[in-house]
């Protein structure tokens, strides 16, 4: 059996050790590497809106992930929100996935601790943000939502009632908030388009998961004003609020991953090929 | 103080450690199936179970239900019986009373059709079309191709003509077009899982710090 049989039958935990190898090292060696960040039109349309915003104007961001998404999509929450406290825009937060609540609890004070530490600014719960908590059956409350938040939340996560509030008096539906962001790890995002954009017609961006990202470039444009795509997306976000954070501290391993697989993708098919000609040769 | 210090380290360490070990036993099944992975796969789908059931409770049926209820709202009834049919799918003989729920259920969704019609046909149709919607200096150019490679598409998966002579060409630059569309759906999903490896590896190595920290500090 030559190389290339021998690589085409290679059994295929060789190639997950490997890669396991390579990725990891390219990750615990990321500060002896870096990676020119290009940011595309799609992310920066979402910078440049909450970039013109004025001081006080509010954003509805719905965090519609779960844990086993937060790995790729809580770092662009994270990159959104702190560029939201950084421009002094209020963030009003809700979750529609049903293992988001506690997430989007954490990731709020956490974010608004940060802001503190990075901007000075000093973001307080009811002023600046809020979080109106989570509900099942995401189409039910995106419509519910734009005829009135409090059909579906009158109290917030905490319990208090929405009017009781500063931040959400006044704020009754779409009509009230600047825009909607919904950063999101499944079919939420089709929700938010057809029952949110489509009904409602509110400014709508997207936040989702590498493997969504493709199926919602169509909408570029017509429903959403911008798209916000996996780790490189959210890299693209840090690059743009000048604060590298988890994103961009993945990117290395990102590029030694893909080049990895590439690689074996090359191995494959020229093994493949080979020994197909081999054997034709032979009969 | 101290004391305090020293247990709220430790039981952060503890339930880092528990993530951990469950990180590097759902890792032990890229090798092959095994016990301790059940174990971990079990955990997690128990306990979202568990969450989740609660979470329903507290969010919908006590305040949507039962505080409606007490507060006189009678007619909250209704949904609630249709609810309850719902339960009726374990019976063979009461089964087709479920059926209520489902219709209703069901029937309610007929909002979504001129939604999803005007969003997923209408607007991508005019989107297609419009050759400003392009990127870069070409915009027109690009927009062309669009409009080309939609088509192509399309003339692929179209069945009642033989794929020949200039029609099969096209057809052939549909699967073209279709393949760079799969390739750039491959790149991302490569990056999506890495992203999720990579978490874990910095889990891990936060994991490996936290413990030099507490033995050796």
């Amino acid at each position: 059996m030559n190389f290339l049989n021998r690589i085409v039958a290679l059994d295929r935990r060789w190639v997950f050790l490997f890669l396991f190898v390579v990725v990891s090292m390219a990750y615990l060696l990321r500060n002896y590497f870096s990676v020119d960040i290009t940011v595309t039109k799609e992310v920066k349309s979402i910078y440049d809106f909450i970039e013109k915003r004025n001081e006080g104007d509010k954003l509805l961001i719905s965090f519609d992930y779960d844990p086993s998404s937060l790995a790729e999509l809580h770092p662009m929450s994270r990159a959104i929100m702190l560029h939201c406290f950084r421009r002094g825009i209020r963030v009003v937060a809700v979750t529609l996935s049903q293992y988001g609540a506690g997430m989007v609890e954490e990731i709020l004070r956490e974010v608004a601790a940060e802001a503190k530490e990075a901007y000075g600014v000093d973001p307080q719960y009811g002023r600046d943000y809020c979080f109106v908590g989570y509900r099942p059956y995401p189409a039910m409350v995106i419509l519910g939502m734009g005829e009135n938040f409090r059909v579906f939340f009158p109290r917030d996560y905490y319990d208090t009632p929405l009017d009781s509030i500063p931040l959400m008096q006044g704020v009754r539906n779409y009509d009230d908030v600047n825009a909607v962001i919904g950063i999101t790890s499944g079919t939420t995002a089709d929700f938010w388009i057809v029952y949110g954009n489509a009904r409602y017609d509110m400014p709508l961006a997207l936040g989702v998961t590498g493997v969504m990202a493709t199926d919602y470039y169509p909408y570029l444009g017509n429903a959403i004003f911008g798209l916000i795509g996996g780790w490189k997306g959210a890299a693209e976000y840090e690059k743009l609020i000048d604060r590298s954070a988890d994103a961009n501290a993945g990117m290395p391993a990102q590029v030694v991953a893909h080049l990895t697989i590439v690689l074996f993708i090359m191995i494959g098919n020229i093994g493949y090929l080979l020994s197909r000609k081999s054997t034709n040769a032979v009969s | 103080m101290h004391e305090t210090i020293q247990d709220s380290a430790t039981v952060t360490l503890l339930w880092t450690t528990l993530g951990a070990l469950l990180t590097v036993a759902t890792f032990s099944f890229l090798y092959r199936d095994n016990p301790i992975y059940k174990v971990a796969e079990h955990l997690v789908v128990g306990v979202g179970a568990g969450y989740f059931l609660v979470l329903l409770v507290y969010t919908t049926l006590k305040p949507k239900l039962f505080d409606a209820l007490a507060e006189g709202h009678l007619w909250y009834i209704i949904p609630g019986v249709l609810g309850v049919l719902m339960w009726l799918r374990f019976s063979r003989k009461l089964s087709w009373i479920s059926r209520y729920s489902i219709a209703f259920y069901i029937g309610t969704s007929g909002v979504s059709i001129p939604l999803y019609m005007y969003n997923n046909v209408n607007r991508q149709v005019s989107s297609t079309l419009d050759l400003g919607m392009g990127f870069g200096s070409l915009t027109e150019v690009w927009g062309i191709l669009i409009v080309l490679g939609t088509l192509a598409g399309l003339v692929y998966f179209f069945f009642s003509k033989a794929h020949k002579g200039a029609f099969g060409g096209f057809a052939k630059f549909g699967i073209l077009v279709l393949m760079i569309g799969f390739g750039a759906s491959f790149g991302y999903t490569v990056m999506a899982r890495i992203s999720l490896f990579v978490q874990r590896i910095a889990e891990l190595e936060d994991w490996g710090a936290m413990l030099i920290a507490y033995f050796f500090s």
